[in-house]
């Protein structure tokens, strides 16, 4: 007979033959049991986070640069509830994590007993896939299922919300040599007829684009998407999910499309005749208004989820399949074409896109009061902590700006909420990726507003020691609604200042705050000062860093397609359109 | 917009019918009638689910649905190669002076009496929706007390089952 266990020795057995090596997550009632083997495992460090929301975005961080799967814990409850927002946010950018949840007695579920909360229900349209364990004998087998699921076809969530005396009953261990899921069978080989006629459409077009999303970084095929774009001459524009899955300083790189695009990416796909779109969704911040974008492509698209094809564009090609086995066989099929004689030239297209790139660089002006502008800053982390450091950002203008003007040159080195835009995600995201990579730098761009969300994991970084730096690029405001308020609603500030309204006093102070977690707090306000105090956070590396910027508050985020328009009204500047008389 | 019915195969577990109910709202779909019960295998039922969509939408619901990894298989049933039923039970008031007509009309459309009161009948009928409400409508004048209807199941014609190829797991080392 097997050795006896309990139910939460189990879960801890399965979680290491799942290789899981860190859990971020805090204890409580209903997972207490869980607990306390986790205190005895020694493949598994436990992250304690001041909040479970951080234990989730930490799951992320760690996931999408590692490669691995994520893994959050939490009690039941508030708990787990508190896990709502990283789950949401993993579903929309296809992230890879095991949320285990502790879940009240089996025979209390239902009761409303104390910290009950439907945890599967309520995530269950923000998962790939959830499940309710109440006989310990499935644990094994259900954390089999749950790894296999959010790490295949497309990656995502998965919630496993465990019953407490599921945990305390005694079982046996056995972990499951296969997995036999009837309705799950995502498709990763890609069909060849399909392939063979996406290769025929790029032939017969003149003005193609490689349009890049998450996905080809999600499947590694970063280096077959270079072979595809070189041995084709494909101009390539990559979406805020895959900035570093070609490289920036690449020719045929013409930048992010979409609401904060580049005028050349935005353009080139407006004026593309074939958009071969490769683990990308057609997001509305990427079209803009659906029904002008892109108007005389036909579309070849890619993608591991066959529901995204056809969904907001209507495909010409789809294709069915993981991407680097799908941009692998069009390699091939194209280079079959090519032996035959049969090559597309697309040298005149890529010079006009480059002459884009040329007369419609990113830029920004910088302020005339002498103030410090955020893109400078930015831009100065780029260039000092280089192409192998990770940046995490949160979501609004220093989001779009730390796209626009740090360098990415390899995948993973980006992580950002994407679908989701979920404000507060870079500091635990920075804390994920730097547990999951020690010996990389890794900066998290956070905008003042953000930073307030979730800041309380700086302490976490403190007392487990992981050094991340954070630079919160404090305008005092809610920027991006702010922009917005200065275009759109006249320049009344409705509820976006952040700091004191009489005294205009900065509170709080993020370098004392940063002070009193245990990192080194560092304030910078004069464009002087600025390498300076960059250097000075990458020489600490014993304890999280955090350096308030201190920038002027009226820049904006150009160029930009407003809400509801089309792409083809794209501005560079206010009320500034770009001039494409010259190209006709 | 026209209706399509889906025939859905699920496992058989718990909160299989909320994700199926919960995508349809989330993503904006009616239902017009769902189904569930068992199969002839203990751990799938069937759903069968009537939608009333355009094609492209239709093909949308499908992938969400074929997404769900409870989910084993969709197929959408044509009308002209399947039978449709659906089941209705109705108190019909049937008194001295009209019961005659009541029960005649009753076996015009082959339905059934099931239960007798002095004032009323109930009435079991089984049918299309075509079928069912050109009987409501008959009975409609001698007056509805009550009714109650099941949501609509299907079956394809011919010999083939849809669950002859679906039921193969693929195995995958874990």
């Amino acid at each position: 007979m097997s050795e006896q266990v309990t139910g939460a020795q189990s879960l801890i057995r399965a979680l290491e033959h799942a290789g899981v090596d860190t859990v971020f997550g805090i204890p409580g009632g209903a997972i207490l049991p869980a607990y306390d083997p986790l205190f005895d495992s020694e493949q598994i460090r436990h992250i304690l986070v001041r909040h479970e929301q951080g234990a989730g975005h930490a799951a992320q961080g760690y996931a999408a640069t590692t490669g691995k799967v994520g893994v959050c814990m939490a009690t039941s409850g508030p708990g787990a509830t508190n896990l709502v927002t990283p789950l949401a946010d993993a579903h929309m950018d296809s992230v890879p994590i095991v949320a285990i949840t502790g879940q009240v007695p089996s025979g209390a579920i239902g009761s409303d007993a104390f910290q009950e909360a439907d945890i599967r229900g309520i995530t269950m349209p923000i998962t790939k896939h959830s499940y309710l364990v109440t006989d310990p004998a499935e644990i094994p087998r259900t954390i089999a299922e749950a790894f296999h699921i959010a790490s295949t076809g497309r990656p995502g969530p998965v919630l496993v919300d465990v019953a407490k005396d599921a945990l305390q009953k005694m079982t046996t261990f056995e972990w499951p040599t296969q997995i036999a899921l009837l309705g799950y069978r995502p498709v990763t080989r890609p069909h060849g007829k399909q392939v063979r006629e996406a290769a025929k459409l790029i032939l017969e077009s003149s003005r193609p684009v490689l349009y890049v999303g998450g996905g080809v970084v999600r499947a590694n095929a970063a280096k077959e998407l270079r072979v595809l774009a070189e041995m084709t001459g494909i101009p390539v524009v990559t979406t805020l999910m895959a900035r570093g899955a070609f490289p920036d300083s690449h020719r045929q790189h013409l930048g992010m499309p979409g609401m904060h695009g580049s005028v050349a990416a935005v353009s080139a796909l407006q004026r593309s005749d074939l958009i071969i779109s490769l683990g990308a969704r057609f997001d509305d911040r990427v079209t803009g208004r659906l029904d002008s974008f892109a108007p005389y492509a036909k579309v070849i698209h890619a993608d591991i989820d066959p529901a995204e094809i056809s969904k907001n564009r209507v495909a010409d090609v789809p294709i069915v399949g993981d991407a680097r086995e799908t941009i692998a066989d069009l390699v091939v099929a194209l280079k079959a074409e090519h032996d035959n004689g049969r090559r597309g030239d697309y040298s005149g297209w890529l010079q006009v896109t480059r002459s884009w790139c040329d007369r419609y660089p990113l830029g920004y002006d910088e302020p005339e009061d002498g103030s410090l502008a955020p893109q400078y800053v930015i831009k100065r982390i780029g260039e000092i902590a280089g192409t192998d450091a990770i940046y995490t950002a949160g979501v609004g203008q220093h989001q779009m700006w730390a796209t626009h003007f740090i360098p990415y040159e390899q995948p993973g080195h980006w992580v950002n909420s994407g679908g989701l835009g979920t404000m507060g995600f870079a500091v635990p995201a920075a804390m994920g990726a730097k547990q999951g990579n020690p010996d990389t730098t890794v900066w998290a761009i956070d905008g003042d507003g953000c930073f307030q969300m979730t800041n309380q994991e700086l302490a976490t970084c403190a007392v487990e020691g992981i050094p991340i730096k954070v630079a919160v690029i404090n305008n005092s405001a809610l920027g991006m609604v702010r922009q917005w308020q200065t275009l759109f609603y006249d320049s009344r500030y409705s509820s976006t200042d952040l700091h004191h309204a009489r005294t205009q006093e900065r509170i709080p102070n993020f370098a004392k705050l940063a002070e009193a977690m245990g990192c080194v707090g560092l304030q910078c306000e004069k464009p002087d000062d600025v390498d300076a105090v960059i250097e000075k956070a990458m020489s600490i590396n014993d304890r999280p860093v955090v350096v308030d910027f201190l920038v002027n508050r009226d820049a904006m985020v150009w160029p930009m397609v407003a809400a509801g328009t089309s792409n083809d009204d794209i501005q560079i500047a206010r009320d500034m359109a770009p001039d494409f008389e010259v190209d006709e | 917009m026209s209706k399509h019915t889906l025939s859905v195969l699920v496992e058989n577990q718990p909160g299989v019918l909320a994700r199926v109910a919960s995508l349809f709202s989330r993503r904006g779909f009616n239902i017009d009638s769902l189904a569930v019960g068992p199969t002839e295998y203990s751990t799938i039922s069937r759903m069968t689910i009537v939608v009333n969509v355009e094609d492209l939408p239709l093909e949308q619901v499908t992938k969400q649905l074929n997404k769900l990894v409870n989910v084993i298989k969709i197929v959408e049933l044509e009308p002209s190669s399947t039978v449709q039923r659906e089941l209705l039970l109705v108190k019909v008031r049937a008194d001295a002076a009209t019961r005659g007509q009541v029960l005649e009309t009753i076996q015009l459309f082959r339905a059934k009496v099931v239960d007798v009161a002095t004032e009323a009948v109930t009435v079991e009928i089984t049918g299309n929706s075509e079928k069912l409400d050109a009987f409501l409508k008959v009975m409609e004048p001698f007056g509805i007390r009550e009714l109650v209807q099941s949501g609509m199941v299907a079956i394809s014609r011919g010999g083939r089952s849809i669950t002859d190829r679906s039921l193969r797991p693929v195995s995958q080392p874990a």
